[in-house]
């Protein structure tokens, strides 16, 4: 499920570009060339054509969070290796070439914040880490979160980013899913709000799970979405796809997202709706 | 028995039939006595399938689970039910024919089935999309199960299919919320929910049918996340490493067994159910009488208190 990992004519590369270098940043869709500096103030969205790059977990919890304060929980759940995974890498080496670039132990931050003063359960997911893919603990992350949802009434946020399931750790990937959408089942049942993000990538396993599942999704502009991944789905049909399939955009205009929110509107949007949705 | 098509691993097998045929027609013919002969051979037959099925690869396992005659959803239906009246559509867009569903009767048992479709010739293969649902498919399916929780009737699950279907209509008609949806909604229909996997589960085609009380797999089928082919074509750049693909994920019924996400295996006739669909849907069909059995006796609430407990806590981590 997580096809996006070796691909280098496609995610891989872009997330190379996506990571902000230099004094001045390129952007990957229309090509437009922008200040550094300015790009941070314009929290990283290009000011051309709107196309959001990719930012750190941490830049998402100042974003949206009051005071960028986000009590974390869950902070030592770590992966184990139940199939003994080797391909080119034994799947532990993975883990801590992950761990080391992200300074996290994991693919998932979650906790307790508020937002302009309503307490919520969040997490966020982190691309840099084993491509956002899902594996045990990003499930088990997750579930938590949910369930921190269920045992406190707090609404419920969170902020998707994956190329899908983690295949390293084969069936018990695929079960996460079942695993969080079995929870929001029962978050539903107690008419708690859940919002969930997404942001680019947000395909496959997680897409065809939680992600899919808030009560309103929103989404960043020009993200990429959907179950399979383009190349597979090129691969199956012998066909080049057509311009803008599988973006946000795609997804609005078929039905499966509420809106479209650009990251500077991100905080008032949900505020908004949570003060429908939750606040009387 | 005894005619093709045939698997590589399958090939000592098919030259040793063909040996022991030629010699029955031989011995019709003619005055020569060769019924020791014969009997002989047929031993070692039997010796020889032996050693060969119980030594299976995860390969080749894989292989069987797509054997051109291997039985089919309907070919288990039909040979285990009665009365089995076929149910169409999603009421949104389509009927999507690799996904079936209907009621049938299992003894004197109501169950409501539902199943990936595969075809058998080529005609009947594209008709069927190769058992590869479209999201009108899992609609069908979530259709179905709320039907089914209407009417108390208990929920069948056959599972076989490559994946949910990844093309263009696919993905405009929202696949992923599809499945989603079915997993979320599956964990709380409130009847009793017996899932097994007869051929090929994989990834999310798979799971977007695949929430149970029970869950179960034929002994030469396979579960996974990805096929061994697709996790090869990512992970060792080249979908020729599809074995060693099959070995690092794990995807036969007895490591689904070890990783406790399966709870039972029902065993095949010898060599596979190719070689007796009756034999087979025998087993297929006292395992599922077994489970609702017990199923039907728990209380709703603790039913669904099970189910979510179930899948609540799969997954292995350090804390
Ligand atoms: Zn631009």
């Amino acid at each position: 499920m997580a096809w996006f990992r070796k691909d280098k004519t496609g995610l891989a590369q872009q997330e190379k570009k996506n990571i902000p270098e230099g004094l001045w940043t390129k952007c990957k869709s229309c090509g437009e060339v922008v200040y550094g500096k300015k790009m941070e103030e314009l929290l990283w969205v290009c000011p051309n054509c709107d196309y959001h790059f990719r930012i750190t977990s941490q830049r998402y919890i100042e974003l949206l969070l009051d005071d960028g304060k986000l009590e974390l929980f869950d902070l030592n759940l770590t992966s184990k290796d139940p199939l003994k995974f080797k391909d080119s890498k034994k799947y532990p080496d993975r883990v801590k070439a992950a761990q080391l670039k992200t300074g996290k132990k994991e693919g998932v931050t979650s906790g307790i914040g508020h937002v302009n003063g309503i307490k919520v359960s969040f997490a966020i997911m982190n691309f840099e880490f084993i491509g956002g893919s899902m594996g045990s603990v990003v499930g088990e992350k997750i579930a938590r979160a949910i369930e921190r949802s269920i045992e406190m009434e707090l609404p419920l946020i969170i902020i998707s980013c994956s190329g899908g399931a983690r295949m390293q750790e084969g069936i018990l990937s695929l079960m996460q899913m079942a695993k969080t959408s079995a929870l929001l089942a029962v978050l539903a049942e107690k008419k708690i709000p859940y919002i969930s993000i997404l942001t680019n990538p947000t395909t496959a396993g997680v897409m065809a799970s939680y992600a899919s599942l808030g009560d309103v999704i929103i989404a960043e502009p020009k993200a990429l979405l959907g179950f399979a991944g383009p190349r597979v789905i090129q691969q199956t049909i012998g066909q080049d796809l057509p311009e803008g399939f599988q973006s946000t955009e795609f997804f609005l205009e078929k039905g499966f997202v509420d809106k479209i929110v650009n990251r500077k509107d991100l905080r008032s949007t949900v505020t908004s709706l949570l003060r429908y949705m939750w606040i009387n | 028995m005894g005619t093709g098509p045939y698997l590589e691993f399958e090939k000592p097998i098919a030259e040793l039939e063909k040996k022991i045929s030629d010699m029955k027609d031989f011995s019709i013919g003619s005055d020569v006595e060769l019924s020791g002969e014969i009997a002989s051979m047929q031993k070692k037959l039997d010796k020889l399938r032996t050693e060969i099925y119980d030594n299976l690869t995860r390969w080749e396992k894989v292989q069987l689970s797509r054997h051109p005659k291997r039985p089919y959803t309907l070919d288990y239906i039909n040979a285990m039910s009665t009365d089995f009246i076929e149910l169409h559509g999603d009421r949104y867009f389509g009927d999507d024919n690799a996904m079936i569903g209907g009621f049938g009767m299992i003894d004197k048992q109501k169950v409501m089935f539902i199943g990936q479709q595969k075809g058998r010739d080529t005609k009947e293969k594209l008709f069927r999309n190769f058992g590869m649902a479209h999201p009108e498919g899992y609609r069908k399916a979530l259709r179905l199960f709320y039907m089914a929780q209407k009417f108390n009737v208990p929920i069948v699950v056959l599972i076989d299919t490559p994946g949910a279907f990844p093309g263009i209509a696919a993905e405009e008609r929202g696949q992923a919320e599809a499945i989603a949806r079915n997993i979320r909604e599956m964990s709380r229909i409130k009847v009793p929910i017996v899932v097994i996997i007869i051929g090929e589960g994989a990834s999310g085609g798979a799971l977007g049918v695949g929430v149970g009380d029970v869950v179960m797999m034929l002994e030469y089928a396979w579960y996974s996340v990805i096929s061994p082919e697709g996790c090869a074509a990512i992970l060792w750049r080249n979908a020729i490493h599809a074995p060693e693909a099959a070995d690092a994920l794990k995807v036969t019924s007895p490591d689904l067994i070890n990783l406790k996400i399966v709870d039972k295996v029902i065993k095949e006739p010898p060599s596979g159910a190719q070689n007796n669909l009756q034999e087979a849907a025998e087993y297929v069909k006292e395992a599922i009488l077994g489970a609702l059995d017990e199923l039907k006796e728990t209380p709703v609430d603790i039913l669904l208190l099970d189910r979510l407990q179930k899948y609540r806590h799969i997954g292995e981590y350090d804390e």
